[in-house]
């Protein structure tokens, strides 16, 4: 008896989004409901947040985030039981990626955003897709190591970044004067530092890795031995306040962190070459990277990893 | 240091500099432009209407505009959009507005408040002997500035108008701050990638050169027409 | 709606460790009025001289104050001020170039020149154009007393030009006001780039943009009653 209510019911489903619009949609709420009526989730995307979303030579998003994203997709139009799922691209900015999620602009934000307490109350995470902490790469020639060693300098960090507001909670607090300037993306922000404008640019390092291995000449940076944070966990942003979104998000990313596909995933952009030049960032999996993929956690906290 | 300069990376990203930037770049123009037309000739009525609230409505919009630096307006707008969007049609949530239809908003908005000038100055430059006329010849007020006003009000103030849209395609360039693909964000993109801030910018610098160059040549010719007609 | 609206966050500290997010919009607000008098200061020179340069009855010199207005004027504001900040240093001598580079608060002198090169096309025009509204007998008349070309300008035309042309340049001042905003492309810390940190830190977007939107206004009104001031104890008795 319950089998067969079971199969009617998904009869049912299978021959409803052309035949019976409402039926469905009526009982699904926020950002899922939205998709089912328009047909399509739009991806929030990065210019220079090489591996994880970033412009390839076509001048099209690629990266590691950008693909969780996209199996994020392919996770909601199964969900929705959707013929077709239309993804659409909006670029976003570390400046404009919270308002833009807010006001629903993008659905998901496929970048290099950190997870933290204070971004929490403006907008949801998923499950942690990578850990990073907060450094500064500078000219080697510069002989900048330590932050100390940034005293009286001038610093270039990406505004709306988790690193801006550190470096200047840091230069607050050890009174070191340094001048902070905001650049609107990492590659602006790096340029600044390879052309002299900036001696140094304060960012994740994972980042500033990428960055210096694209670099003109990698030899020519050095990336601070002292950290200015703690390991912090990057996420996958969505909009606050929608569970249900929220559980297939988590379900989707669990899902794939916890397979064989999500190990390589990691190991195409951090350990192959990857476009658009074809460098290397030979981060092999750490033991922690490997403790995030395989019991996914969507902890700002940075001492649960 | 010039002949150290490397046109090869010019020469292979045209077809994305042009095909994509400068095709977002003039599509935004030609509709915000014409967008902002009407609006800023709307504004205009409503500014000369002579009823007080509509009057001091219009007067206070075009004030407000003026006031602001477009860079701080595209900021507003782009956060603002969906939520007054959401307000508009009574939905729950903030609707999705796509990066093109929020600039194209935004524009249209604040250009509508500078042709609304123009078109002021057009209107009033129009002997008030003209409109008495028409409505002495039994014309509603409709009537008298669709037929009789607003056609010679553009016309005078053509040269205006354009010159206005070409300050306009200058300003799209702004679109930069918020990371979309106008003919500059294009050229930037290519220059941060592959490092040749040199180049890329000198490129864009002589293209909106030759185009605003040659616009402005066309609209000073333009002018010389139209006041022989006169 | 989602939005939450918070206007007690202005009275908050900024994580700058330098006070409250409304100081952090008033230290905005400073540097953009003083990038807006340096660069003003520069326009209106340099602007003038292009624009006499234009009237001058040498072809040569109208010639260069032509290609310079249609330089400046055809090149968008944000590219002319890349071209200053990320072009220019590249282009000097290795050394110059470095210096330059370096140089502390290297956007607000780089924005200070890119304004002021741009405004002077502006003002260059309405110079030309208020010289050219005095009628001829005014120079003439200069040179019957004996006046050189630089005495004629100096003591008769300019002063009538510039009385003439105050409420075009009061705008073209707002203008120039308004443009410093651009400036934050090249990291200068103004008020349209303090209200976008504010609202990156608290990130309550609105209270931000409303707070800055209400400086700007209050600017707007102090400069134009300063100009009607201006233009009332300028005014030539008798003149119009």
């Amino acid at each position: 008896m319950r089998l067969k209510a079971a199969l009617l019911l998904t009869l049912l489903a299978a021959a409803c989004p052309p035949a019976c619009p409402g039926a469905w949609a009526q009982e699904l709420t926020g950002t899922l409901r939205k998709v089912k009526e328009r047909g399509a989730l739009t991806l929030g995307y990065r210019d220079a947040s090489v591996p994880f979303s970033y412009l390839d030579g076509n001048q099209k998003p690629v990266g590691y985030a950008y693909e969780i994203c996209l199996k994020v997709a392919e996770a909601v139009k199964t969900h929705l039981k959707l013929d077709r799922l239309e993804v659409k691209l909006n670029p976003v900015t570390s400046a404009t990626r919270i308002p833009l999620i807010a006001n629903g602009t993008i659905d998901l934000e496929c970048g290099s955003t950190t997870n933290n307490a204070d971004r929490q109350r403006q907008a949801a995470f998923t499950n942690t897709h990578f850990l990073t902490a907060t450094r500064f790469v500078a000219k080697k020639e510069k002989g900048l190591d330590k932050t100390d060693d940034l005293k009286g300098r001038t610093v270039v960090s990406t505004s709306g970044t988790t690193g801006i507001r550190q470096i200047n909670e840091i230069n607050a607090a050890r009174g070191l004067g340094m001048r902070i300037l905001p650049a609107k993306d990492h590659a602006e922000a790096f340029l600044m530092v390879e052309t002299g404008r900036a001696d140094a640019f304060v960012m994740d390092d994972v980042l500033l890795a990428a960055l210096v291995a694209g670099a003109k000449t990698p030899e020519a940076y050095a990336i601070s031995s002292e950290a200015q944070s703690r390991p912090e966990p990057y996420a996958i942003m969505l909009r606050k306040d929608d569970a249900p979104f929220k559980a297939v998000v988590d379900a989707a990313t669990a899902a794939l962190y916890t397979s064989p596909e999500g190990r390589a995933l990691y190991d195409r952009w951090f350990t192959q070459a990857i476009p658009p030049r074809g460098i290397n960032l030979q981060l092999p999996l750490s033991e922690a990277m490997r403790k995030v993929l395989s019991s996914p956690s969507d902890s700002a906290d940075p001492a649960a990893y | 240091m010039l002949a150290s300069l490397d046109l090869s990376v010019v020469a292979t990203s045209l077809p994305y500099l042009f095909g994509e930037g400068m095709v977002f770049t003039l599509t935004l123009t030609a509709l915000a432009a014409s967008g902002g037309l009407v609006l800023g000739t709307g504004l205009a009525l409503l500014r000369l209407s002579g009823v007080p609230g509509l009057t001091h409505a219009a007067k206070l919009y075009v004030e407000l505009m003026r006031a602001l630096p477009l860079v701080l307006v595209i900021f507003w707008f782009y956060f603002l959009v969906p939520y007054l969007g959401a307000w508009a049609t009574g939905a729950a949530h903030p609707i999705q507005v796509g990066p093109f239809a929020s600039a194209l908003v935004t524009f249209t908005l604040f250009e509508a408040a500078y042709f609304a000038e123009i078109m002021r100055a057009g209107i009033q430059s129009i002997p008030k002997g003209q409109s008495a006329a028409a409505r002495a010849l039994g014309m509603s007020y409709a009537q008298t500035m669709r037929l009789v006003v607003l056609p010679q009000a553009f016309r005078n103030m053509l040269p205006l108008l354009l010159t206005q849209t070409i300050v306009l395609f200058q300003d799209t360039s702004l679109v930069y701050v918020l990371s979309l693909t106008d003919f500059l964000g294009a050229a930037s993109k290519v220059a941060q990638r592959d490092g040749r801030l040199v180049e890329m910018y000198l490129f864009a610098a002589l293209v909106y050169f030759a185009v605003c160059f040659a616009a402005s040549l066309l609209v000073r010719r333009l002018q010389t027409r139209i006041a022989i007609v006169r | 709606m989602t939005y939450h609206w918070n206007w007690g966050v202005l009275f908050e500290p900024s994580p700058e460790g330098t006070g409250t997010y409304a100081d952090m919009l008033l230290s905005g607000l400073a540097w953009t009025v003083l990038t807006a008098l340096g660069s003003w200061a520069i326009a209106f020179g340099l602007g003038s001289v292009i624009g006499v340069m234009r009237t001058l009855p040498s072809r040569a010199a109208n010639a260069v104050g032509a290609a310079y207005v249609e330089l400046f004027r055809n090149v968008p504001l944000l590219v002319q001020m890349f071209l200053w900040y990320f072009v220019l240093p590249e282009l000097l001598p290795e050394r110059i170039g470095a210096a330059v580079k370096q140089m502390p608060d290297a956007p607000f002198y780089t924005a200070v020149l890119c304004l002021g090169f741009f405004t002077a096309a502006r003002v260059a025009e309405q110079v030309r154009a208020g010289i050219r509204s005095l009628p001829r007998g005014q120079a003439l008349a200069g040179t019957a007393l004996g006046l050189t070309v630089a005495q004629t300008y100096r003591f008769v035309l300019l002063p009538n030009a510039y009385r003439i042309i105050l409420p075009p340049l009061t705008s073209e001042f707002l203008n120039n006001l308004k443009n410093t905003s651009v400036a934050l492309t090249i990291g200068l810390l103004e008020l349209t780039a303090r209200a976008r940190a504010m609202q990156e830190f608290s990130f309550q977007v609105f209270e931000a943009f409303t707070a800055a939107t209400l400086l700007y206004v209050a600017i707007n009104l102090v400069v134009v009653a300063g100009a009607t001031l201006l233009e009332r104890r300028l005014a030539v008795p008798g003149g119009r």
